[in-house]
């Protein structure tokens, strides 16, 4: 979700280091000699290639409905096995099998998921008497994303089982899983299978006879992308509008219903307990280090076969589109544009695409994000501006409301947008969107502020050419450069003015 | 901008919108349109905001109309209210206002109240809740709520011609209902089946990999099924409509054809 941009200082500081490598490169004309040592190692070690996961090394085998949702296929391949064992070893050994394998928030953030659910647990926490709960965000809202989707109605006993392991590592009494209300098939999917692991003893009272008690409710959401927020879905959960909390408290210390809470995304949760079956170390064999593991992408837009597949992170963006999706519509050549991470990530040129890992710290070089690794694909018949207004529309429709930045400034960068996409303005108004978009960021109490600016960001910063180009042709079509705030040249002449000063 | 409008034009989209509610169907709520000042801020994106946010009373929707939840929903509010803390009742404000909707076909203003007195909350605690969700339709919506997601993924594969064949088929626009009662056409933000686009939702049910033939295809079975008596005419089964299972590739796996893991994978010091 959104939550992918929620350090915005980390970020500029990204931003700010990045120009500062070129200039120095450029500067001295060093060329490295081969040195003649005594050593007769080879130099430098093999480059290693991402991709190419192998099915054996796949996490959601049911992604495509290969078998049912019930519990005994489920069992077959591999869930709810030895979970016993697992709660048995305590929340240390669970928290240090996730940190060891260097699982990331999939929900966007990136957040070490280990140190996140370690959270729960400081000193003297033992001694509190209140219930705890892990909340999962299964809010999906953004767009491209569609991969908790298809866990839920494929393999709803991976969620169970995973919030029952990350419950027992925060030592939660309860899961409440966050459904976003469209879902409704795949809400009934998951109560089905709640209820089959109720009927098995596997969650409820002595939970897999481990001597843990641990309930899983499903609440349903009813359409809001701002729940997907983690206090606001906090909030909607006890029955109000989904606003969201300012922070601190964190959730963690008051959470929902006032008692420690951690929201954590369906993925993150749902992979836990093979993490802790398989090991730590297995899991942290896939991708580049810091950015470990297993990654649903959900590849949509312009490529021949859209897809959701699961792959190694750090996969090449190209590697992943080639291989899965027969390709960009057209070829390779064809391409336009990437959004690499869902909505709002800033969209990727092709010349960015042809070589971009992706993996979270290669997409924040490439000053974008893997949010969600929703890769949306636009070719070079696609209208880039119409696709980013058409954000700027849902920003607008899904802001709750309640920061004057955010509710305010999505209207107005939705209004300059459809401008823009006729090229209905002058040169000077995308400084003004561009400021506009910064004065917003960070001055939200949720990242829904990050989530609007940072497409229209990404659009200027890479196709600001085309915007031109549009506001000289609407320009040459009208007989004059349109004035600011998208009036025509002889509107006054017209008359069409009807405030002073104008 | 109201002002520079003929007053006629200003009292026949109120006359209009009027005759529409009393007809029992959604009330239009587009902005009056036509004049002058193509962007100014109240005519930008068409309309101001999906529904209106205030209540007024209609002949279908007023607080003297009775509502009471059916047996069998009483027993499953029991359900819904044991998943919270006791104290915490109204966290269960949006499961049974849900239930409240499908029991009455719309969240009328009766449903908010009745649920606010088994919730023991404030009305105004409910209604704050049943105006901030979009899924609350606070208005009569038709036998088929046609909902067209034209967000960028969708619009990039081409949720306009959908857009376009829902609104030729059932001569709607976004936000209005048929007099027959069949279908309410909306336009939604991202339904989450990207990968799926464009796609529509119907009721609960997602229809996807659309095309405008086979929107079209599904919108004429849809209306024949509403106004068949006998009940006997068939509804397409959800689920992508060119053939696909679900978000696999369409041309063949490339993932996941070969034999899969079970616990013979597990480490063996567990």
């Amino acid at each position: 979700m959104f939550a992918s941009i929620r350090h915005p200082v980390a970020a500029t500081r990204c931003l700010g280091r990045l120009p500062s490598l070129s200039p120095t490169s450029s500067a001295t004309s060093y060329i490295p000699q081969p040195r003649r040592t005594l050593a007769t190692v080879a130099e430098g070690q093999p480059k290693r290639t991402y991709g190419g996961l192998k099915d054996q090394d796949r996490i959601f085998q049911n992604l495509y409905g290969h078998h049912g949702t019930d519990l005994k296929s489920a069992m077959k391949y591999g869930d709810w096995y030895k979970t016993k064992e697992i709660l048995l070893k305590g929340h240390d050994w669970i928290i240090g099998e996730v940190k060891a394998s260097g699982l990331r928030g999939r929900g966007g953030a990136g957040f070490p998921s280990g140190m996140k659910w370690s959270f729960m647990n400081p000193p003297g926490w033992e001694k509190g008497n209140t219930p705890r709960y892990l909340v999962v965000n299964a809010d999906e809202g953004e767009p491209g994303t569609c991969k908790d989707r298809e866990i839920m109605r494929k393999d709803p006993h991976k969620l169970i089982e995973g919030c029952l392991v990350a419950g027992r590592s925060m030592n939660a009494t309860a899961a409440y899983i966050y459904i976003r209300g469209e879902f409704y098939h795949e809400a009934s999917v998951l109560e089905r299978a709640i209820q089959e692991a109720y009927a098995a003893g596997l969650i409820g009272k002595n939970a897999c006879g481990s001597g843990y008690d641990f309930d899983v409710y499903v609440h349903r959401g009813m359409g809001a992308y701002v729940c997907g927020e983690e206090t606001s879905l906090i909030e909607s959960l006890e029955g109000k509008p989904g606003k969201p909390r300012l922070k601190p408290p964190f959730p963690a210390a008051v959470g929902l219903f006032g008692c420690p809470s951690t929201v954590a995304n369906v993925e993150t949760v749902a992979v836990a307990p093979t993490i802790c079956r398989r090991g730590g170390s297995w899991f942290a064999q896939f991708g580049r280090e810091r950015n470990s593991g297993t990654k649903l992408f959900c590849i949509s837009g312009h490529v021949n076969n859209p897809c959701t597949v699961e792959e190694e992170m750090s996969i090449p963006l190209r590697d992943l589109i080639e291989q899965h999706c027969g390709g960009v519509r057209g070829g390779w050549n064809n391409l336009l544009a990437v959004i690499p991470g869902g909505s709002s990530t800033p969209i990727l040129p092709k010349r960015i695409c042809d070589d971009v890992l992706m993996d979270f710290d290669a997409l924040k070089d490439a000053q974008s994000g893997l949010g969600t690794a929703a890769v949306i694909v636009m070719d070079k018949y696609s209208d880039v501006v119409r696709v980013i207004s058409r954000l700027s529309k849902f920003y607008k429709h899904e802001s709750c409301g309640q920061c004057t930045p955010c509710r305010e400034g999505s209207k107005w960068t939705y209004q300059i947008m459809q401008r823009f996409e006729k090229g209905q303005g002058r040169e000077r108004e995308i400084d003004m969107l561009e400021e506009l978009t910064r004065q917003v960021e960070g001055h939200t109490i949720c990242a829904l502020g990050e989530a609007f600016a940072w497409p229209i960001q990404g659009l200027i910063r890479h196709f600001r050419p085309e915007l031109e180009a549009r506001m000289r042709e609407y320009a040459a079509l009208k007989g004059g450069e349109t004035r600011a705030g998208g009036w025509d040249h002889d509107a006054r002449i017209k008359g069409e003015l009807i405030s002073p000063g104008q | 901008m109201a002002l520079r409008l003929p007053m006629r034009l200003v009292l026949q989209g109120v006359r209009s919108a009027a005759t529409r509610v009393g007809n029992g169907y959604r009330a239009v709520t587009y902005a009056p349109q036509g004049a002058g000042r193509e962007f100014s801020s109240a005519t930008v994106g068409g309309r101001r905001s999906d529904s209106l946010a205030v209540h007024r009373d209609t002949p279908t929707n007023n607080p003297s109309i009775p509502f009471k939840f059916t047996p069998q929903n009483e027993k499953l509010i029991t359900a819904i209210l044991s998943r919270y803390p006791p104290q915490y009742k109204k966290a269960a404000v949006m499961p049974i206002l849900d239930l409240g909707q499908r029991q009455h076909g719309f969240c009328s203003i009766s449903v908010m109240n009745e649920v606010a007195r088994i919730l023991e909350m404030p009305p105004m605690r409910v209604y704050e809740v049943a105006t901030f969700y979009t899924m609350y339709n606070r208005s009569p919506v038709g036998k088929f709520h046609v909902q067209v997601c034209t967000t960028s993924p969708c619009l990039l594969c081409g949720s306009d011609a959908v857009m376009k064949a829902v609104t030729e088929t059932t001569g709607l626009k976004p936000g209005e209902s048929d007099q027959e009662g069949i279908f309410t056409v909306s336009e939604v933000e991202c339904l989450g089946a990207c990968v799926n686009g464009p796609m529509i939702q119907i009721n609960d049910d997602y229809y996807e990999d659309l095309n405008a033939n086979t929107t079209k295809y599904l919108l004429e079975a849809l209306r024949q099924a509403a106004r068949d008596t006998s009940g006997k005419a068939e509804i397409p089964p959800p689920g992508p409509m060119s053939g696909r299972q679900s978000c696999e590739p369409a041309k063949g796996l490339t993932t996941l054809a070969s034999p899969m893991w079970g616990p013979e994978v597990t480490r063996p010091d567990l």
